[in-house]
């Protein structure tokens, strides 16, 4: 695109010919204030903040929808400027309540850094200011029209970022104010966007109004740990409790996004079920509270008599890469066993098998907002991979994006798409032969897939990309916040971490199968969840969790597990970036899983090095393949970097053993989110895929 | 939601006067054609609007809060409005919208209790050469006065 | 229908003279009274000669803008991949304007003429006559008068045999000033909230359905059949230069005979409101007048010796704006005209701009208080400054109007509101330093 020449604030500056002003001085340094103006969205013109003054025209210009032009010349801070923001910030403030006080937001409120900034201390008006009662909309959602300064943000949000649609604007004039989808009430995702997005604290959120003032809290950015797309959420800590998720500084892939879950569903680790000390099942069969020492020797001296070959060992998909690696470590040296495995919920495996001696082609959450085209087969995804499918609603609006839906029902990506198949998920390749002849027009394609296309379905879809002519990027989907970091380190029987050959064991249902198993040993897994028997009644079981779970109910000792927001460590997200979890609260009474195997360990005697996150992973580092060569600055300074799996082949060896999407919705995600007050309190709990 | 076969004609027509893919453009016309039978807005009328247009609820909710006439509550079968606008204030149309409030005891947007009157002050209505000018409905009265007035008013049977 | 006021024999009779003929809405009349004259006349015309044409009238739009009508037409584009539309406005709302209405009511068929007019000059298939929701029975008129012309073939397809062909439809509103406001009207016709949308795309390039739209007040479109019957320089020299033509005036107030009279631009306003308005009613003397709606910087009694015309009325520092005329005598109390006419913008801001919807809130607000006895000094220096601070910052031109007849009162009246402020037995002393 042309360069035209523009001077603002007598500084010469070269911009994009009819990019817009507020763009274009934001990017030489000088801000233009605005409250309706948002990157991304929709442009509203609507708040007067951004009025510029011009050279040649007539009147002040609004900067956020001004196209600059060969040779104009812009004053941003001139005294017109200044005196128009003046006044426009006290008509704001004249019907705003000055509860700044008590008001959520206060602190790092829009409204109240404009005030600062330009200064309008005093208030000319003697009338009454307009009132109306505050509304709660849902459990997560307060809206208080009074402090609404109209600047349509949420409802962009909802609209455009969310895709939703569940905000609008009633009535007219000062009366105007935001309405929810349902008259009095919202049904919605109740991912909250609309509250963060608030520049004042007109909208605020149930879980955390009135809780704290902002610089009370410590700010700690880790890693969400429900799904498997991996969003950063920065935790607001307050007396070592986090009161609220949000992620402002849009650092991270997802930027600003996250879902009800991100945002809100971190109050399982206040639940009053939370174990908080050991229990050992007693002469009477029934679990006992027992102090951490006690219940670390029992096991540690069971773990060294029934080791070996019938020891079972299932791992987690939600803890860190360091307790994965150390976990396989530990069975596969100290227990003598090669039955390990976890629940798996996307085929991985056979996707880089299908891809190997090629490079590049699995694709990062960034290629499903900057791809020309993207496929999504077999899944609802603004449900069970919500960023994922906020990344395609954003290429879409940003970059007219392709997007095609190959699913058994409706989806939220059909809005969007060029071309929808409803099919039944057994028959999604014959969906996807269908676009065939429109695939092949596109420059370059994303294809994202769950878990029924699995085995030589894998391997025929990617015959089908390659076939097509362009470049094709694939995502397998996976349920969970570790669902990847599991299989990349080697919790498979049959395959080491990094995909390399391991001598065979049991899968999971065979190791549940198997009456002759002597012990079972579960990491943050839940096996018998529904009913599942285990077959080996005299089994020795330990468990290890954040609640009395189904398997736990089973065991004979149960440590209980801090959660993810309670430790530090690495997480690989769906698309393989790896991330760093940071320790939010310490725990009261659960250790880590990482403290607990080395403890038990140390009880059985066994060297397994430096237990700490960071040695580990320096571990993982030197000997794990894909993640050898991550970029360490990244990744410690909160940032994700995706790892390069093996190339060249998946070896044969991996025991084949059931691979199941839980087919979560939005509001579930396994057994953590049962304990959610929150997430069950939602009108929309727990729903269902394509609606 | 069932309305008149006379009604749901309209609708029929109304719904072919726009492009194809924007029956959207119905939506306000359908609002106050079927007010005048509905008698008001109901949430019922808006839901079957929104599904025949194919919007939400919602959208349909944006837009009745939006304009003047579109009432969620029932006026009276009788809606009387009385400009006070400049031009009327300037003819006696302030001192006449007082004199309706005393004659028919009912303030801005109020209802008679047997649901016959109602009265409301009103912006500008197009009749400022011929002030001060009332409403009833639809229908016009020009360069009325008080005694008038009390004339329409009797007139307004059940 | 009978006439509302009677004709003055000082008018020049342009695109009124059908008013007052027995059922002069009828296509029988319209058609023994000159009717579809000009389409005959335009269907053997290119486009560009009928935009010339229209350029040449020197026609300005009435709705209130004064944008000349020839060169908006130009500036819908030739080619479009898109359908091209044809809305007209006849959301008549401004206070002190009833022009429109007798436009529809008298002679619909002109405003049929004049659509079609536009549609062959731009290439139009389609259009719509929006009628605002107070006008019911205009409607009914309009709808009958369209399905007169669709019988008579001066609608729908192949039109006088040729291949032209056009739709016309009406659309009603549903009562909010702001839908005059051309890009609001789309919005509202497109059966959204009436909000204006961002210009530029104007109209004419992305218009109703985000399709090439010519959008012309009724007045405007009326007056396009006279231009195509008697030529454009011939309408243009009833005017005065750059002001072609005739136009409908509402005389609205404290007149002898209030009423709606056609004449030329450039037509002196003492010589309208003493010789067609029969002078100020009951002996008494002029105080002011607002010269083109409630919109319009009112003028002071001695300003009033002009013509009305755009150019001269701007240089007089007001606006011809939508031709309402309202009148004023001496006995007007100025405080309560600021305070009606800030409450009618108040009730009419659309609210999605803040210095609008809060500047008038607060205006009506103090403007009332003042009106109501309580107010002090301070406070009129305050409605003129926060009007002030309104001007040229809002998202439309409803800000403007708004603050525009507030400064000019406050200006030129600020003894009455002095007057009501020492009336104030609660009136705060001035501040005196005592440095």
């Amino acid at each position: 695109m042309a360069l035209v020449n523009v001077t603002i604030n007598g500084v010469p500056v070269q911009a994009e010919n009819g990019a817009l002003l507020i763009e274009v001085a934001r990017q030489n340094g000088i801000e233009i204030p605005a409250f309706c103006y948002y990157e991304g969205m929709s442009l509203q013109a609507a708040c007067r903040m951004c009025l510029v003054e011009v050279e040649k025209a007539p009147k002040l210009m609004a900067g956020c929808t001004l196209p600059v032009a060969e040779g104009m010349v812009v004053r941003t801070e001139s005294e017109p400027v200044v005196k128009a923001r003046k006044t426009t910030l006290e008509f704001l403030l004249s019907n705003h309540p000055l509860d700044c006080p008590v008001c959520d937001k206060g602190g790092e409120c829009e409204l109240q850094d404009m005030t600062f900034k330009y200064g309008v201390g005093e208030s000319r008006f003697t009338e009454v200011k307009q009132h109306v009662p505050e509304k709660q909309w849902s459990p997560v959602v307060f809206y208080d029209a009074p402090r609404c300064i109209l600047c349509y943000r949420c409802v962009r949000v909802c609209n455009e970022g969310m895709g939703v649609g569940a905000l609008g604007i009633s009535y007219r004039g000062v009366n105007a104010e935001i309405i929810p989808s349902h008259g009095d009430h919202l049904e919605c995702d109740e991912c909250g966007s609309c509250i963060d997005i608030c520049p004042v604290g007109s909208l605020t959120s149930g879980i955390y109004r009135y809780k704290t003032r902002p610089w009370e809290m410590e700010h700690v950015g880790t890693v969400c740990t429900h799904c498997s797309n991996g969003c950063k959420t920065t935790l607001g800590v307050r007396n070592n409790e986090i009161v609220r998720g949000n992620n402002r500084d849009k650092s991270g892939i997802n930027g600003e996004f996250l879902c009800v879950k991100g945002r809100y569903a971190f109050d399982f680790t206040q639940h009053p079920e939370r174990l908080q000390t050991p229990l050992v099942r007693n002469e009477a069969g029934e679990l006992e509270p027992a102090s951490w020492s006690r219940a670390l020797k029992l096991v540690a001296e069971k773990f060294k008599a029934l080791a070996g070959p019938e020891f079972g060992v299932i791992g987690s998909t939600r803890t860190t890469n360091e307790e994965n690696y150390l976990l396989q470590k530990f069975a596969r040296t100290a227990l003598g066993t090669y039955s390990i495995d976890h629940h798996r919920t996307g085929d991985v495996v056979t996707l880089i098998d299908a891809l190997s001696g090629k490079t590049g082609q699995l694709a990062a959450i960034e290629d499903l907002y900057t791809s020309k085209a993207v496929l999504v087969v077999a899944s609802d995804l603004a449900q069970q991979h919500p960023l994922l499918a906020g990344k395609i609603r954003a290429n879409f609006r940003h970059h007219k994006a392709a997007v095609y839906a190959v699913t058994p029902g409706p989806v939220r990506e059909d809005k969007i798409a060029r071309k929808s198949i409803r099919i039944a998920e057994a028959d999604s390749l014959a969906g996807v032969e269908q676009l065939r002849e429109l695939l092949a027009k596109e420059t370059e394609l994303v294809i994202v897939f769950g878990d029924a296309v699995q085995g030589d379905k894998v391997r025929q879809l990617v015959a089908f990309g390659e076939s097509l002519g362009i470049p094709v990027k694939y995502i397998a989907l996976v349920d969970y916040a570790n669902s990847r970091g599991a299989l990349d380190m080697g919790l498979l029987p049959g395959l080491a971490p990094g995909y390399h050959a391991a001598a065979p064991g049991r899968s999971l249902q065979q190791m549940l199968d198997d009456s002759s198993l002597a012990a079972l040993w579960v990491v943050g897994a839940n096996p018998l969840k529904g009913g599942r028997k285990l077959a080996a009644s005299g089994a020795f079981v330990v468990v290890q969790d954040l609640f009395l779970t189904e398997t736990a109910q089973r065991a004979d000792v149960v440590l209980p597990a801090a959660s993810a927001y309670e430790k530090n460590g690495t997480v690989t997200n769906v698309c393989g970036q790896v991330q760093r979890l940071k320790k939010g609260v310490e725990t009261v009474g659960a250790k880590t899983d990482l403290a607990i195997i080395g403890l038990l360990a140390r009880g059985m005697g066994v060297d397994l090095g430096k237990v700490d996150a960071d040695a580990v992973f320096a571990e993982i580092a030197a000997s794990v393949p894909g993640y050898n060569q991550l970029p360490m600055p990244v990744i410690l300074t909160g940032g994700a970097a995706q790892t390069h799996p093996v190339n060249g082949g998946v070896p044969a060896s991996l025991v084949p053993g059931l691979i199941a999407s839980a087919r979560d919705t939005l509001f579930t995600t396994g057994s953590l989110t049962r304990y959610s007050k929150i997430l069950n309190e939602v009108l929309e709990k727990p729903g269902a895929l394509y609606r | 939601m069932t309305f008149s076969p006379e009604l749901e004609a309209k609708f029929a027509d109304l719904i072919t006067h726009y492009p194809e893919g924007r029956q959207r453009a119905a939506l306000i016309p359908m609002l106050m054609f079927g007010q005048e039978e509905v008698g008001s807005i109901t949430n019922e009328f808006m839901n079957e609007v929104a599904r025949r247009l194919g919007l939400t609820p919602m959208q349909v909710d944006e837009v009745v809060g939006y304009y003047s006439m579109l009432h969620k509550k029932p006026m009276g079968k009788y809606h009387v409005q009385v400009c006070t606008n400049v031009a009327c204030m300037l003819r006696g149309g302030a001192e006449l919208y007082d004199h309706a409030c005393h004659k028919l005891g009912l303030g801005h947007k109020e209802v008679s209790a047997d649901g016959l009157v109602s009265l409301e002050e009103v912006e500008c209505m197009g009749a400022c050469s011929w002030a001060p000018a009332v409403q009833v409905n639809f229908d016009f009265h020009h360069e009325v006065t008080a005694d008038q007035l009390d004339t329409i008013l009797e007139g307004l049977k059940k | 229908m009978k006439l509302f006021n009677e004709p003055s024999p000082l008018e020049t009779r342009i695109i009124s003279f059908r008013f007052g003929l027995e059922n002069s809405a009828s296509i029988d009349t319209y058609l023994a009274n000159d009717g579809y004259q000009a389409l005959r006349k335009a269907l053997a015309m290119t486009p560009d000669d009928i935009i010339n044409e229209v350029k040449a009238s020197n026609l300005r739009g009435r709705g209130g803008a004064g944008f000349p009508t020839g060169m908006k037409w130009s500036f819908v584009p030739r080619a479009s991949e898109k359908p091209k539309y044809i809305v007209v406005n006849a959301d008549e709302s401004e206070p002190g304007t009833c022009k429109d209405r007798l436009l529809i009511q008298h002679d619909p068929h002109q405003l049929i003429e004049g659509c079609l007019l536009g549609a062959l000059a731009v290439g139009a298939k389609k259009g719509w006559v929006y009628i605002r929701g107070e006008y019911n029975y205009l409607i009914h008129i309009m709808d009958k008068a369209i399905a007169e012309a669709y019988k008579h073939g001066y609608l729908g397809k192949n039109i006088g045999g040729t291949d032209f062909s056009f739709d016309l439809y009406t659309h009603t509103g549903a009562g909010a000033y702001e839908c005059g406001e051309e890009s609001a009207l789309l919005e509202s016709l497109e059966g959204k909230r009436g909000v204006p949308r961002i210009r530029p795309p104007f109209p004419a390039v992305s218009g109703a359905f985000q399709s090439p739209t010519l959008l012309n007040n009724v007045e405007t479109f009326s007056s396009v059949p006279a231009i195509l019957r008697m030529g454009g320089q011939a309408y243009a020299d009833l005017g005065v230069p750059k002001s072609g033509g005739t136009r409908l005036v509402c005389m609205s107030g404290h007149v002898n005979k209030p009423g709606v009279y056609e004449v030329p631009l450039g037509f002196p306003m003492m010589k309208f409101i003493n010789e067609i308005g029969g002078g100020v009613w009951k002996g008494r003397a002029l105080k002011a007048v607002i010269p083109g709606g409630s919109s319009s910087p009112l003028l002071k009694a001695e300003e009033c010796d002009i013509p009305m015309d755009y150019d001269s009325i701007a240089k007089a520092g007001s606006m011809l704006g939508s031709g309402g005329l309202m009148v004023m005598d001496e006995t007007t109390d100025m405080v309560k005209v600021a305070l009606r006419i800030m409450r009618f913008y108040q009730h009419e801001s659309c609210g999605w701009c803040i210095p609008c919807r809060e500047g008038t809130t607060w205006l009506k607000k103090m403007l009332q208080r003042v009106s109501d006895g309580h107010g002090q000094t301070r406070d009129i220096d305050l409605i003129g400054d926060l009007a002030q601070n309104m001007m040229g910052r809002t998202f439309c031109p409803l800000g403007d109007a708004a603050a525009m007849p507030t400064i000019a009162i406050v200006k030129k009246y600020r003894n009455e509101f002095e007057e009501y402020v020492a009336r104030n037995p609660f009136a705060a002393p001035e501040l005196v330093s005592i440095a």
